[in-house]
C-alpha cells in the first residue's frame, strides 16, 4: 500500500486549485463547481485517513459530505436560477446589492 | 506498479482539476470536473472503499454533475468575458499557493493521530465494504443519518421555493 | 369601615382614569363633571363612615393601619402602600373630600364652556387623589409621593390657561419653589432615617413606628437639622417666608383651583406634616423658635402686602399666606392642636372667600364681555355696589369675611384666638412670646382691615361700571351658590367644636371637642412637655386670657372700623394717603419688591450661570467632544468604507486571506 502522504499531498493540491478557482472565477456556476472540487479533496483525505487508521468513521463522514453536497447542489442551483431570473446574469460581479 | 498507476491517475486528476479552473466555457469546466471525480473514484478503490467509489460515480459524476450541466444549458451561460482584473487573478493564485504551502508544511511536520480501529483489508474482503459501512451507519451514526433526511427535506423545500416564478 | 380606607383615594383615581382617557370623547360636561364630583363624593362618604367609626372608639384606640402591599423592600428599608387612620388623618380626609366635593361641584358651573373642561377635572381629581394619599399614607415615602403629586397638579392647574405666558410662568415659579422645599423634605427624610437607623438600629419610615420610638429622638443638633429640613419642605409647600412668592402668582389658575389647592388643602400640607411629626419638633426648641418666628413674620408681612393690592384674588392670596403664617406660629409655639384647628376653619372660610370671589369674577367677566370692554374683571377698582345684584354671593362672602376677621362667634375667632393665646402663654420661647403675640395681633388687625376693604370696595359704595354693564350683572347659578352657602354655614358654626376652655366654662361647661379629639395624636408631645420638658408651664391667670381675647377682638374691630372709615365714609382719603407717602405705598403695592430682590439675588445669577454653562461649557466643551468624536469616527470610516465594495468575491477573498493568516499563525508561532 502506498504511503498516506501521497494521497494527502494530492488532496492538498486539489484543494488549493479549488481555492484558486473560487477566488478568481466570476461565473457563479464555476465557483460552485470549484467548491465541489474542494469538498472532494477533503473527502479524499477522509478516506485515506480512515483506511490507514483502520477506522470506518471517516468513510461514514464522506457519506454525510456527499449528502450535504447533494442538498447544496439542489439549493445552490435553485439560487442560480432565481438570480438569473432577476438579473439576467450569474456573474458574481453583477451581484453587488450590498454595495452602498 | 501501484505507485506508477497512482502517479498517472494523480496527474490526470490534477490536470483535470486545473482545467476546471482555467477553462473559459463552463461546459468544459464541468466535464473536467467529471473527469476529476472519476479519478477520485479510482483512488477510493485503491483505498479499499469500493462502495464509496460507486457512490462517488453515481451521486457526484452522475446526479450532481448532470444537474449542474443541465442548469448551465438551461441558463445558456456564455463563456466568461475574462474582464476580471489581473489583480484578482494574481491575488487569488497567491492565496491558493499559500494554502497549498501551509497544508504541505503541516503534512511534512505533523504526525498522524486519531483513534485507530481494527478494520483491515482482510475484514473488508470477508465482510464486504457495504456491510461494514452499513453497520456503522445504522448503529453508531444512526441519529446523524436520520437527521440527513431532514436536511434533504429542507433542501427540497428550499429549492422549490427559490426556483418559483417570483421571489 | 376602616378596612375600606383604600377606597378613599381609589375613587378619584378612577375619575382620573375615566376623564383622562375618555374625557375628550365624552364631551358632555355634565357627565365629565358628574364623574369627577361623584368620585370625590364617594370618597367623602367613606371618610364620613370612617370618622363615625373612629368616634365610636375610646381615645387610646383611635388608630388603624391598613397595609395594601409592600411597595419597596430592600435590606433594612421597607415601605408599604398603606394607610394610617387616626384623628389627624381622618380630619384631613374629611376636609379634603368635603371641601373638595363642594369645589368640584362649583367648578362644573364655573368652568362651563371652557376649552379643556375634561382636562381640568382630570387634574382636579388627580390632585384630590394625591392629597388623600398625602394625608392618609402611613409612611413618609408615601406621604412624599402625595407631596410631589399635589405639587405637580398645582403646577398643571396654575398653568391651566397655558396659552397665557403669565400663567405658564406662574406655574413654573410654583414648581421651582416647591422643588426647593421638596429637596428639604427629602434631606430631612434621609437624615432621620440614617440617624435612627445608624445610632439606634431602628430602620423605619412608618409614622406609627417612628412615634413609638420617639424616645430615641433626643434633643440635639441632628434633631434640629431634621426638623428644619422638614420645615424647609413645609415652607415651600405652604408658602412661608422665604418661599412664599409663588402663591400670589398661582392666582393665574382658575378660581376654584385657588380655592381648593391654594387655600384650603394643598398649602396646608406643610402644617399637616409638622403636626404629624410633632414628636420630632417638640424635641427641638431651636426649630420651634424658627418656625414660630417664620410663621409670625409671614403672617405680618403678607398682611401688610394685602392692604395695598387691587386684584381681588391677590388680596385673598396674601391673606392665605398670612393665615398659613398663623398656623405655623401655632406649630412653632407647640400648639399643634390649635394650628390644625385653624387649618380646618381656614379651609372653610378661605374656600368660601375664594369661591365667592370666583362668583364675582364670573359675573364681572360676563358683564364686561357684554360691553366688549377689556377692563380687568378681577380688579376691585372696577367693582362696587355688587351686593344688590349678587345677594347670595354677598351674604356668604360677608359671613366668611367676618369669620376670618375674628369676630366672636364665628369660626375664625376661636381658632385664631387660641393661637394668639398659645403664642403668649406657651412655655417654649420665654421673652420672645410677647413679640410673637404682638406680631400675630397686629396681623389680625391688618387682616380685618384688608378683608373689609375688599368687601367695601367690591360690594358697597357706587359701581364703577357703566350702566349697561352693571345692568348685565347677575347672580351665579345654583351649582355655584350651593357650595358657597355650605361653606358659609361651616365658616359660621365650624368653630364651635373647638371652644376655648375659659369661654366654654362661661357657656355652661361646653367642652373643647376638637382639642379632645386630637389629643391622642399629640399625646406624646403633651406628656413630654409635662414631664421633663424645658421650662415649666407659666402660670397665667384666666383674667389674662380674657384680657388678651378682648384685645384681639378690639384690634379686629379697629381694623374693620378703619376700613369702613377709609372706604365708605371718606373714600377720597386713600388717594390722599398715597400721595402723602408715595414711597411707602409703592413699596407695599409692589410687594416690598421681594420678587425683584429674588430675581436679582437668585434668579438672574442662576440664569447667568446657566447661560454660561450653556454657551461656555455645553456648546464648546460637551458639544465639542461629542462632535469631535463623531467627526473622527466619520473620518476613519470614510477611509474604511472603501473596503466595503459590495462585491461578493472581495469578501470571499478577505475570508480566504483571514483563514490563511490564522492558520499561518497557528502553524508558525
Amino acid at each position: 500500500m502506498l504511503a498516506i502522504d501521497n494521497y494527502l499531498i494530492l488532496s492538498a493540491i486539489m484543494f488549493a486549485i479549488g481555492t484558486v478557482g473560487v477566488l478568481t472565477k466570476r461565473n457563479a456556476i464555476v465557483i460552485f463547481m470549484c467548491i465541489e472540487l474542494m469538498l472532494n479533496a477533503v473527502n479524499l483525505t477522509f478516506i485515506a485517513f480512515s483506511r490507514y487508521l483502520g477506522n470506518l468513521d471517516g468513510q461514514v463522514f464522506v457519506f454525510f459530505v456527499m449528502t450535504v453536497a447533494a442538498a447544496e447542489a439542489a439549493v445552490g442551483l435553485a439560487l442560480m436560477i432565481a438570480l438569473y431570473k432577476n438579473r439576467e446574469s450569474i456573474d458574481v460581479e453583477d451581484v453587488n446589492l450590498m454595495k452602498l | 506498479m501501484e505507485s506508477i498507476f497512482f502517479l498517472v491517475v494523480a496527474a490526470v486528476a490534477v490536470i483535470s482539476s486545473i482545467l476546471v479552473v482555467t477553462c473559459k466555457n463552463p461546459i468544459n469546466s464541468a466535464l473536467s470536473l467529471v473527469m476529476t471525480f472519476f479519478c477520485l473514484a479510482t483512488f477510493y478503490v485503491m483505498l479499499d472503499a469500493p462502495f464509496l467509489a460507486a457512490t462517488q460515480v453515481i451521486v457526484y459524476a452522475g446526479a450532481i454533475m448532470v444537474l449542474i450541466i443541465f442548469v448551465i444549458m438551461l441558463l445558456n451561460v456564455k463563456a466568461e468575458s475574462g474582464k476580471r482584473g489581473a489583480h484578482a487573478k494574481t491575488a487569488g493564485s497567491v492565496i491558493g499557493l499559500f494554502v497549498l504551502f501551509q497544508t504541505v508544511w503541516f503534512l511534512m511536520r505533523g504526525s498522524m493521530t486519531g483513534a485507530r480501529g481494527t478494520i483491515d483489508k482482510a475484514q473488508i474482503v470477508s465482510y464486504g465494504h457495504v456491510e461494514l459501512i452499513g453497520r456503522e451507519l445504522f448503529t453508531t451514526f444512526l441519529l446523524p443519518f436520520e437527521i440527513t433526511s431532514l436536511l434533504l427535506l429542507a433542501a427540497i423545500v428550499g429549492a422549490v421555493i427559490l426556483a418559483k416564478k417570483k421571489i | 369601615m376602616f378596612e375600606y380606607v383604600w377606597l378613599i383615594p381609589l375613587f378619584p383615581l378612577i375619575g382620573v382614569v375615566i376623564n383622562g382617557l375618555f374625557g375628550k370623547k365624552i364631551k358632555n360636561e355634565t357627565v365629565i363633571g358628574g364623574i369627577a364630583a361623584g368620585a370625590v363624593f364617594g370618597s367623602f362618604l367613606v371618610a364620613c363612615g370612617i370618622l363615625f367609626q373612629l368616634l365610636s372608639l375610646p381615645g387610646e384606640e383611635r388608630h388603624f393601619e391598613k397595609t395594601i402591599f409592600t411597595w419597596i423592600s430592600s435590606g433594612n428599608f421597607k415601605a408599604d402602600i398603606g394607610f394610617l387612620i387616626d384623628p389627624l388623618s381622618c380630619l384631613m380626609l374629611m376636609v379634603v373630600t368635603g371641601i373638595g366635593f363642594l369645589i368640584h361641584l362649583y367648578s362644573i358651573g364655573y368652568m362651563h364652556g371652557e376649552e379643556g373642561f375634561y382636562r381640568y377635572f382630570t387634574y382636579l381629581n388627580l390632585f384630590t387623589f394625591s392629597m388623600l394619599l398625602l394625608v392618609s399614607g402611613n409612611n413618609m415615602l408615601l406621604m412624599f409621593v402625595g407631596w410631589e403629586g399635589v405639587g405637580l397638579c398645582s403646577y398643571l392647574l396654575i398653568g391651566y390657561y397655558f396659552h397665557k405666558k403669565s400663567a405658564g410662568d406662574a406655574g413654573k415659579k410654583a414648581f421651582v419653589m416647591n422643588r426647593i422645599g421638596d429637596f428639604g423634605f427629602l434631606l430631612g427624610l434621609f437624615t432621620l432615617y440614617w440617624y435612627l437607623g445608624g445610632t439606634h438600629n431602628v430602620w423605619t419610615i412608618n409614622f406609627r413606628e417612628l412615634a413609638s420610638h420617639a424616645d430615641l429622638i433626643v434633643p440635639g443638633a441632628i434633631t434640629t437639622t431634621v426638623a428644619l429640613c422638614f420645615f424647609l419642605g413645609a415652607t415651600g409647600k405652604s408658602a412661608q417666608i422665604p418661599l412664599y412668592t409663588w402663591l400670589p402668582d398661582a392666582m393665574e389658575g382658575p378660581t376654584p383651583v385657588s380655592a381648593l389647592i391654594h387655600a384650603a388643602t394643598m398649602v396646608t400640607a406643610g402644617v399637616y406634616m409638622i403636626a404629624r411629626m410633632n414628636f420630632i419638633y417638640i424635641k427641638s426648641p431651636t426649630a420651634l423658635l424658627v418656625i414660630a418666628c417664620v410663621g409670625a413674620a409671614t403672617a405680618l408681612f403678607a398682611a401688610t402686602i394685602g392692604t395695598a393690592q387691587n386684584d381681588i384674588k391677590r388680596v385673598l392670596a396674601y391673606s392665605t399666606v398670612s393665615q398659613l403664617g398663623y398656623m405655623f406660629l401655632a406649630m412653632g409655639v407647640g400648639a399643634f392642636g390649635a394650628g390644625v384647628f385653624h387649618l380646618m376653619t381656614h379651609a372653610f372660610f378661605k374656600a368660601c372667600l375664594f369661591l365667592g370671589s370666583g362668583s364675582v369674577i364670573h359675573a364681572m367677566h360676563h358683564a364686561l364681555h357684554h360691553e366688549h370692554s377689556d377692563a380687568d374683571p378681577q380688579d376691585m377698582r372696577n367693582m362696587g355696589a355688587l351686593k344688590a345684584k349678587m345677594p347670595v354671593t354677598f351674604a356668604t362672602f360677608l359671613l366668611a369675611t367676618i369669620a376670618i376677621a375674628g369676630i366672636p362667634g364665628f369660626a375664625g375667632f376661636f381658632s385664631k384666638d387660641e393661637i394668639l393665646w398659645q403664642a403668649f402663654s406657651n412655655p417654649h420661647h420665654g421673652s420672645a412670646n410677647m413679640l410673637l403675640w404682638g406680631a400675630g395681633a397686629v396681623a389680625a388687625g391688618l387682616t380685618a382691615f384688608y378683608m373689609f376693604r375688599l368687601v367695601f370696595m367690591t360690594f358697597f359704595g357706587k359701581t364703577r361700571l357703566s350702566d349697561k354693564a352693571f345692568h348685565h350683572l347677575h347672580e351665579s347659578p345654583w351649582v355655584i351658590t350651593v357650595p358657597l352657602v355650605c361653606l358659609a354655614f361651616l365658616s359660621v358654626v365650624g368653630g364651635w367644636i373647638g371652644v376655648p376652655k375659659v369661654l366654654g366654662e362661661v357657656l355652661g361647661g361646653m367642652p373643647n371637642y376638637f382639642e379632645h379629639y386630637l389629643e391622642p395624636v399629640f399625646a406624646y408631645s403633651t406628656n413630654y412637655m409635662l414631664h421633663g420638658g424645658h421650662g415649666a408651664e407659666h402660670a397665667h391667670s384666666i383674667a389674662m386670657e380674657w384680657g388678651l381675647m378682648g384685645v384681639s377682638v378690639l384690634i379686629a374691630c379697629g381694623g374693620i372700623a378703619l376700613a369702613w372709615a377709609l372706604y365708605i365714609v371718606a373714600p377720597g382719603f386713600p388717594e390722599k394717603f398715597v400721595s402723602t407717602f408715595p414711597v411707602l405705598h409703592r413699596a407695599v403695592y409692589n410687594k416690598w419688591y421681594i420678587d425683584e430682590i429674588y430675581d436679582f439675588a437668585f434668579v438672574n445669577p442662576c440664569k447667568a450661570c446657566g447661560n454660561f454653562l450653556w454657551k461656555g461649557f455645553d456648546v464648546v466643551v460637551v458639544d465639542g467632544i461629542v462632535n469631535g468624536v463623531a467627526s473622527v469616527v466619520r473620518g476613519i470610516s470614510g477611509l474604511l468604507r472603501h473596503l466595503q465594495t459590495g462585491m461578493v468575491h472581495n469578501y470571499a477573498f478577505s475570508m480566504a486571506l483571514g483563514v490563511v493568516v490564522i492558520v499561518g499563525v497557528y502553524l508558525f508561532r
